[in-house]
């Protein structure tokens, strides 16, 4: 049995932002077999479809779980609710998550807004061989930097209204950057950006898409992203089955 | 020993929830939650005689007890089910039901002759899908429709074979008459009800497809209400379905006329439903003294 649903507690929760929470879940069978970029299904009370989150970190020596989720609707505003010792029934570790760099190749994460979590565990396996580029609205919409930063990262900020960093897009920072693999999470112009960015510098790709999803494990087939195959032809994949996380030359931005 | 199995068009499952079609796929996935023998039987996702890329997203929008979706039939065809679905499905121990859409009475006429020489064990008239331009739902809104379709597809078709009702309609009695006369061994009901969401700040409707079909326990008390008016107009079995989420919810659905029941919007709440439903089903037989889930079917006193 690949997938489970388990009753995770939540072991501390904060609010980073004023509309991005922190949750610390403690879900030893998800966390066991959790890799980076893999998400789970967490179900709303009351609600009828669960909601998709990344992870944005795990530990399974601890049996823990981090979610870091913005409030960006009616099932995210209800979650941004549960206190600590709250159960949060978890459906678990979907999808598949980012291939890790080779030994020593230093590795290119970009994340923009609330696709920056998932990229934290993922940036852990680079170490300090890890440069990530980081984007967001303004300075107080920042979040995890030093969390980066604590795993050895060399972290590059841009913020859209230039109140942090360099004022304008995350993949902006990368343009000078060497690297030899890249990685990355946020709004669709974001993942065009770095896509073409690592196609003229003649690296991997691997890029993290979201869509409205209903199941969760591929067969309902609701969320739907349109993807191209080896021979040029397109087709609708599904996110939450062959992905979150895709080969970038295999999506159709 | 309470005993829940139930009998469909001459077709035994060894009990009543089936899982309703395009919630379930092909088996695979929730096969990693639980054997598939759990299910008295397993509705597949909708299939046409050539394989269909579906709509663009985004297919889902969630309303309040409820979603919308249009997925649009996104499938492989009937060819590909036959050979690499239909083996691996037989062996899961429980019975299988192909759903089958089409553009034109001869798309549906040759995907059920096709699956005469097959061991599938009944077939599924998909008339009410209304998420794609053709076929589906426009043969299951008028009499005629229902008609015409079901008389076509029971002149080829060896299988037992149920017709899936749109509840799209003002008399779903009228339409279940009209699939029982036109050689329907079953009926299966409700579809999903036509729906549409639209974002307030860009003014687009939420769906890709504008409309999408509702379903989920919003739609529960409409379903037991049509299945409550076609089993009092046919003598063939109806399967009930459309926002079962609770034993309760399966309890009240049998009363109301079903002989079986498919569920399918609540695995996507809770992928464990079956076996809550199950278990719950089974506790309300044994302590209201009830041998057989079958006596429970149609029993509603109405006023």
């Amino acid at each position: 049995m690949k997938y489970q649903v388990e009753n995770g507690v939540l072991l501390h929760a904060a609010a980073l932002t004023g509309d991005v929470y922190d949750f610390v879940i403690k879900a030893p069978g998800i966390a066991k077999k959790a890799q980076p970029g893999q998400f789970v299904h967490v179900a709303v009370p009351g609600k009828t479809l669960r909601r998709p989150i990344s992870l944005c970190g795990f530990n399974a020596e601890e049996g823990t779980l981090r979610l870091v989720f913005q409030v960006r609707g009616e099932g995210t505003a209800i979650l941004a609710t549960l206190q600590e010792g709250a159960t949060l029934d978890l459906l678990g570790p979907l999808g598949h998550g980012f291939p890790a760099p080779k030994e020593g190749q230093k590795a290119l994460y970009v994340g923009g807004g609330i696709g920056v979590p998932p990229l934290l565990q993922a940036s852990k396996a680079a170490g300090e061989n890890a440069l990530v580029c980081l984007g967001f609205r303004t300075a107080s919409a920042v979040i995890l930097q030093q969390d980066f930063e604590q795993n050895g990262a060399t972290v590059y900020l841009a913020t859209d209204d230039g109140s942090l960093g360099h004022h304008g897009f995350a993949a902006d920072c990368a343009k000078d950057l060497s690297f030899d693999v890249a990685y990355a999470c946020g709004p669709t112009p974001m993942l065009r950006a770095v896509r073409d960015l690592a196609k003229e510098k003649g690296v991997p790709c691997y890029l993290s898409l979201e869509e409205r999803m209903a199941c969760g494990v591929g067969a309902c087939l609701g969320c739907a992203t349109p993807l191209i195959r080896e021979d040029g032809t397109k087709y609708f994949g599904h996110v939450c089955k062959d992905g979150p996380v895709f080969e970038a030359g295999s999506v159709d931005l | 020993m309470t005993d829940l199995s139930v009998n469909v068009a001459g077709v035994a499952f060894h009990n009543p929830l089936i899982a309703a079609s395009g919630t379930f796929g092909f088996g695979r996935e929730y096969a990693e939650f639980y054997p598939l023998s759990t299910l008295g039987g397993i509705s597949c996702k909708g299939i046409t005689l050539q394989e269909r890329p579906g709509n663009p997203p985004p297919r889902i929008a969630e309303t309040p007890s409820g979603m919308l979706n249009a997925v649009g039939l996104q499938n492989p065809g009937v060819d590909h089910f036959i050979r690499e679905d239909l083996p691996w499905l037989r062996e899961q121990g429980t019975r299988i039901i192909a759903n089958i859409a089409g553009n034109t009475p001869e798309d549906y006429c040759a995907m059920a002759e096709k699956l005469n020489d097959t061991d599938v064990d009944m077939i599924e008239l998909n008339i009410s899908c209304p998420n794609v331009k053709q076929g589906g739902v426009q043969f299951g809104t008028t009499t005629e429709g229902v008609s015409g379709i079901t008389g076509a597809v029971r002149r080829v078709c060896k299988k037992p074979l149920m017709v899936k009702l749109s509840p799209n309609v003002s008399d779903i009695g009228e339409m279940a008459l009209a699939a029982e006369a036109a050689g329907a061994d079953a009926i299966s009901l409700i579809n999903t009800l036509t729906g549409m969401r639209i974002d307030i700040r860009t003014r687009r409707p939420i769906i890709r497809n504008n409309t999408g079909g509702l379903s989920g326990p919003a739609v529960f008390p409409v379903a037991v209400r049509m299945v409550w008016q076609a089993a009092s107009k046919v003598k063939i079995p109806v399967v009930g379905l459309g926002g079962i989420a609770t034993w309760q919810d399966a309890v009240e659905m049998l009363m109301a006329g079903a002989t079986a029941l498919q569920i399918g919007t609540v695995l996507f709440t809770d992928p464990m439903a079956p076996v809550k439903i199950l278990k719950g089903l089974e506790n309300f037989l044994q302590e209201q003294g009830i041998e057989h889930v079958s006596e429970l079917t149609g029993t509603v006193r109405p006023w």
